[in-house]
């Protein structure tokens, strides 16, 4: 196995295009487990970390640019981010354990493909995209598009995620992530379900973003959720509508972490209180 | 020597201390030697290769490949152990097996190489003829006379007509007439429950280093909790002759009754026989959950009879225990163990043994008596809860005592069940207010607790230090408690002992660290050795004065003259006689070896609250008690975590831990994730209150406490989920599908 630690995007990018059985590392903590446990044996590591801007947080359009080797911790840390866009730093801030938040990565955990990463539903729910580099060049696509099943993205061979981009945090606007966990910590979403809203002065929703993990092959966009709450006020109607409508879009399987009428269930009542925390941060309100 | 052995309690100025732990520097700075810590020069690393089917026929397996693999220096099948003694047949069938695979993850084959990476390779280069049989992991399904039958024609006379013969003995315990009792009740609560199965979850996995040389002459370094075990085992399966084989216990990072059996350590042997090097092998994670012994899956019909002033008239229940592969569940522990807290006229439990493909059952922390607790105390709670009566009063009116005739045929001496009852009934724990959605549950536990062969030597160094050998790997922190025993029984300071875990080599037979034996069994012998040493001391201190032996005694450190023909005397203090032993007849040490008996029964009562999410069936437990009698904790926190530790493996077992196979009998979750045991932040300080009723077999009292902290609380935890979620829980473990089911199955009916 032999490990390269190039100094620019051009230089991996050439190495990646240049190896079969080549790996990024950035964090490391899905690969350096999967190494260890013997589940691959890559003839190439290229690790990015020392590629600059990607260990780096940047303000941009309103927005953040965010490195793909920035680490969960290091967000937690970042109060302008914190304060814009606090579903997805918590949803980060979800992965592993303290040592695991020193290293995990947004662009690791969407990378990794998993249907259950915590981070994936915050950043579709806050309409994140992310830049890929490659051998045809640059280019920009909306986070949702990464995935394609469970330990598979869309992502050429010789690309990689070199940031991942959160725009401008909606005045009026909130956003949170939740997920159903059997214990309290250590350990993988059984469902997860990211909302991000804006709300009207009156109250009422002008306009939301509601996804859902662990409940299909890949992260889910449910329109039909925030189409129950969009023109109404989060009340217990609206909030039952929408749990009613992620209870219906999840497509779980039965597997040794949850039933399908289980995670259906928690689907549509973590729906209504990542909602309702959304709403108290979209009202300037503390949560 | 006039030894002060008196009738009345006596004040210790060492034990009910609380000192650091000897091994507590080593341990949290990480210079304590673990099983995979152990380095050999020229060491292999040994793999092995495990069966991917939950039942087969090994029909041939080629090593060929594997063997000419550069690098590779042994392979080691069944075919290379030959015919071992009776006893030993199935030990080694499931560290290797032999003509069927039994079990996913049961080792088939295994190699020695230079490097991990060349021994992975030759694994994938030995080609196994499997011819796949049917399988049966449930033991309900696994009893049915149509079942796959595991072991043909082993099966005991014990077992009546009707059963599959994976069925392999039954057993039965009590007295008095069930059916006159039942007569006699107000109400009869009749259920089944079923627990799942669970790993000790110990964080250390096994490890091993084997090296064994051409004159036959082998030694073995193994993390264990019970090297003397590992020696007399390993003996039997490689022919060899116990004295030739000298095996080291490590440190060792939890054991809870799994590390009572060798996986390894044969195989490791025999590969260092073949190849002529030491060989290491450490398991990963998975293999351990695959394949050492989790405890047994239950399925319990209980049937329990009770007047409307809360007496119980007849208490019946029928075990059924699957302990994996091969014979021996804990199922007879759980038949005698199951209504041992209370005083009861009728009483009586049947036990069946069910073998099944799964990996066969190890010990774990009170073997077979939590899944029983929780069968019995959960029936308890109902009735008393349908009477509208104090579950501790229930309790406490049919509690077992001084004289009560136990349900698995002895009369109990002075037992401390009442006083647990009674300090909980006290405690403001018990009158602390509830708020929604939350419960809570009490049940009550007990252990037998054990003694056994014991070996301690007490050497007496030039300089008037102390070193205590035993030979029980210390999983408890009994290092410290036997240093203490030592220290209070010489009159030292505890800082001027030491003690140690001897090798095989050093001491004769020591039983295996279970039992909750060691504080008890290991003190005695210890504190036995120490009154052996000071009667040497003060013989040495007679022939200095010129005085008759029996005219010294030894008080707080020092040999003095005692009695009215004594003389007067400077006393001498150990030091003293220490410093001039060459002198006086040469070096001082106290022996002590034992059968040891009256290890005295355990008790305890637990109390628990929790509140449940009505929405996601999620329970968090929010304040939790142990009340145990100890007999005397010798260390405090030791007992205390003893306790805590007990009530947390508890927690795991009745919320999330179990072992999940698909239909195709393949472990679906064979790592730390998906074999949720519970983290720091899942729980809430363990509050605990140690009962001292004193253990009359032992010099000062102690009880084992070890094991008895983890039968209440699937019981307690289940009462209180059943209160806070407003339905009956009797499946274990009580995961959040599980319970969400049952609130919106009890909704909708």
């Amino acid at each position: 196995m032999r490990y390269e630690a190039p100094q620019s995007v051009e230089a991996a990018v050439d190495l990646l295009a240049g190896a079969e059985g080549a790996f990024v590392l950035a964090g490391g903590t899905d690969l350096l487990v999967k190494l260890r446990s013997e589940m691959l044996e890559p003839d190439l590591v290229v690790d990015i970390k020392r590629i600059a801007g990607m260990k780096e947080i940047t303000p941009e359009d309103g927005g953040w640019r965010i490195g793909a080797a920035v680490s969960g911790a290091e967000m937690g840390e970042h109060a302008g981010l914190v304060a814009d866009w606090p579903g997805v730093v918590e949803a980060a801030g979800l992965i592993g354990s303290t040592q695991v938040q020193g290293r995990a990565t947004l662009a690791g955990n969407l990378c990794n493909a998993s249907p259950a990463a915590d981070s994936v539903p915050a950043m579709v729910a806050a309409n994140a995209t992310v830049r890929i580099v490659g051998p045809q060049g640059t280019r920009d696509i909306a986070v949702i598009d990464v995935p394609e099943s469970p330990g598979k993205t869309t992502l050429a061979p010789g690309e990689f995620i070199a940031s991942v981009f959160l725009p401008a945090k909606p005045k009026q606007g909130g956003d949170a992530y939740l997920r159903f966990i059997p214990r309290t910590e250590m350990d993988i979403a059984v469902v997860g379900c990211g909302v991000s809203l804006v709300l009207d002065s009156a109250g009422k929703v002008t306009s939301a973003r509601v996804s859902l993990g662990a409940v299909g092959p890949k992260v889910m966009l449910v329109e039909a959720a925030a189409e129950a709450i969009l023109g109404r006020a989060l009340d217990d109607s609206a909030l039952e509508d929408l749990a009613a409508a992620c209870s219906a879009a999840a497509s779980p399987i039965e597997d040794k972490r949850g039933t399908v009428d289980f995670r259906r269930h928690v689907a549509g009542v973590l729906a209504r209180r990542a909602a309702e925390i959304a709403a108290t941060r979209a009202k300037g309100e503390t949560a | 020597m006039a030894l002060d052995h008196s009738d009345k309690p006596r004040t210790f100025k060492v034990v009910g201390t609380r000192p650091p732990r000897p091994d507590g520097i080593d341990k949290v700075t990480g210079r304590a030697r673990f099983g995979a810590d152990i380095v050999a020069p020229g060491m292999l690393t040994g793999r092995v290769l495990r069966s991917p089917h939950a039942h087969a026929r090994i029909v041939k397996i080629d090593t060929s490949k594997a063997r000419a693999l550069p690098g590779v220096k042994a392979v080691v099948t069944r075919a290379d152990f030959g015919a071992v003694p009776e006893d030993v047949a199935d030990v080694i069938d499931n560290c290797m097996a032999g003509d069927k695979a039994l079990y996913d993850g049961h080792a088939v084959a295994a190699v020695a190489a230079s490097s991990a990476a060349v021994a992975r390779k030759a694994l994938r280069l030995i080609d196994v003829d499997y011819e796949v049989l049917p399988h049966v992991t449930d033991v309900d399904a696994a009893m049915k006379p149509d079942a796959p039958v595991l072991h043909a024609g082993r099966q005991e006379e014990t077992v009546p007509e009707g059963y599959s013969q994976n069925v392999m003995s039954r057993v039965e315990f009590g007295h008095g007439d069930i059916d006159k009792g039942l007569a006699e009740a107000d109400r009869v609560v009749e259920r089944t429950y079923r627990t799942g199965a669970t790993h000790q979850g110990y964080i250390e996995p096994h490890a091993c280093l084997a090296t064994m040389g051409p004159d036959g002459q082998a030694d073995l370094w193994c993390c264990t909790q019970g090297h003397y075990m590992v020696r007399n085992t390993c003996a039997a399966i490689l022919g060899m002759e116990q004295g030739q084989l000298r095996v080291t216990a490590s440190e060792i990072g939890g054991g809870f009754g799994g590390k009572t059996v060798v996986f390894l350590e044969p195989v490791a042997l025999m590969l260092s026989k073949l190849a002529g090097r030491p060989v290491k092998m450490v398991m990963s994670r998975s293999e351990v959950l695959r394949a050492t012994g989790p405890t047994s899956s239950t399925s319990i019909d209980v049937k329990i009879g009770m007047t409307k002033d809360g007496r119980i008239t007849a208490g019946f229940a029928q075990l059924r225990y699957q302990g994996g592969a091969y014979p021996g569940s804990p199922v007879d522990m759980g038949s005698m163990s199951a209504f041992a807290p209370y005083d009861l006229e009728n009483v009586k439990t049947v036990g069946f043994d069910v073998v099944t493909n799964r990996p066969k059952a190890a010990a774990y922390r009170a073997p077979g008596a939590p899944m029983a607790a929780f069968a019995v105390e959960s029936a308890i709670d109902e009735l008393a809860k349908g009477f509208d009566l104090d579950p501790l009063e229930v309790r406490l009116k049919n509690a077992a005592r001084e004289g009560t005739v136990a349900s698995y045929g002895p009369t109990f001496p002075a037992i401390g069940l009442e006083a647990t009852l009674e300090a909980a009934k006290a405690h403001p724990h018990w009158t602390a207010p509830l708020g929604e959605n939350q419960g809570r549950g009490v049940a009550c536990g007990f252990w037998f607790n054990f003694g056994g062969d014991t070996c301690v030597t007490l050497n007496v160094t030039p300089d008037g230090t102390v070193t205590v050998s035993e030979g029980n790997p210390d999983i408890g922190g009994s290092r410290a408690s036997m240093t203490m025993m030592a220290a209070e029984e010489l009159g030292i300071p505890y800082d001027r002992v030491r003690t140690i875990i001897a090798d095989t080599g050093a001491l004769g037979q020591n039983e295996v660290t279970d039992g909750s034996r060691v504080t008890f069994a290991v003190g005695l012998a210890t504190i036995e050795a120490a009154r052996n040493a000071k009667r040497e001391m003060c013989k040495r201190a007679a022939m200095i004065w010129g005085i008759d032996e029996e005219a010294v005694e030894w008080v707080d450190g020092a040999a003095r003259p005692a009695g009215p023909n004594a003389g007067k005397h400077d006393p001498m203090t150990l030091k003293e006689i220490a410093a001039i032993a060459s002198n006086t007849g040469g070096p001082i040490a106290g022996h002590y070896e034992v059968n040891a008996e009256g290890a005295g029964v355990s008790f305890g009562t637990h109390m628990v609250d929790v509140e449940v999410d009505p929405d996601t069936g999620a329970t968090k437990i929010l304040r939790y008690t142990v009340f145990q009698d100890a007999g005397k904790a010798v260390h405090p926190a030791y007992v205390e975590g003893q306790f805590q530790g007990g009530a947390v493996q508890g927690i795991g077992w009745a919320l999330n831990e179990e072992y999940i196979y698909g239909e195709d009998g393949i472990l679906q979750n064979a790592g730390f994730l998906d074999y949720r045991i519970p983290v720091a932040s899942d729980l809430p300080m363990i509050d605990t209150v140690i009962l001292e009723i004193a253990n009359p077999g032992h010099p000062y009292g102690v009880r084992g406490v070890g094991e008895t902290p983890i039968v209440p609380p699937l019981a307690a935890i289940a009462n209180a989920v059943s209160e806070a979620a407003g339905v009956r829980m009797t499946d274990l473990p009580m995961s959040p599908p599980r319970v969400l089911a049952a609130i919106q199955g009890q909704k909708g009916g």
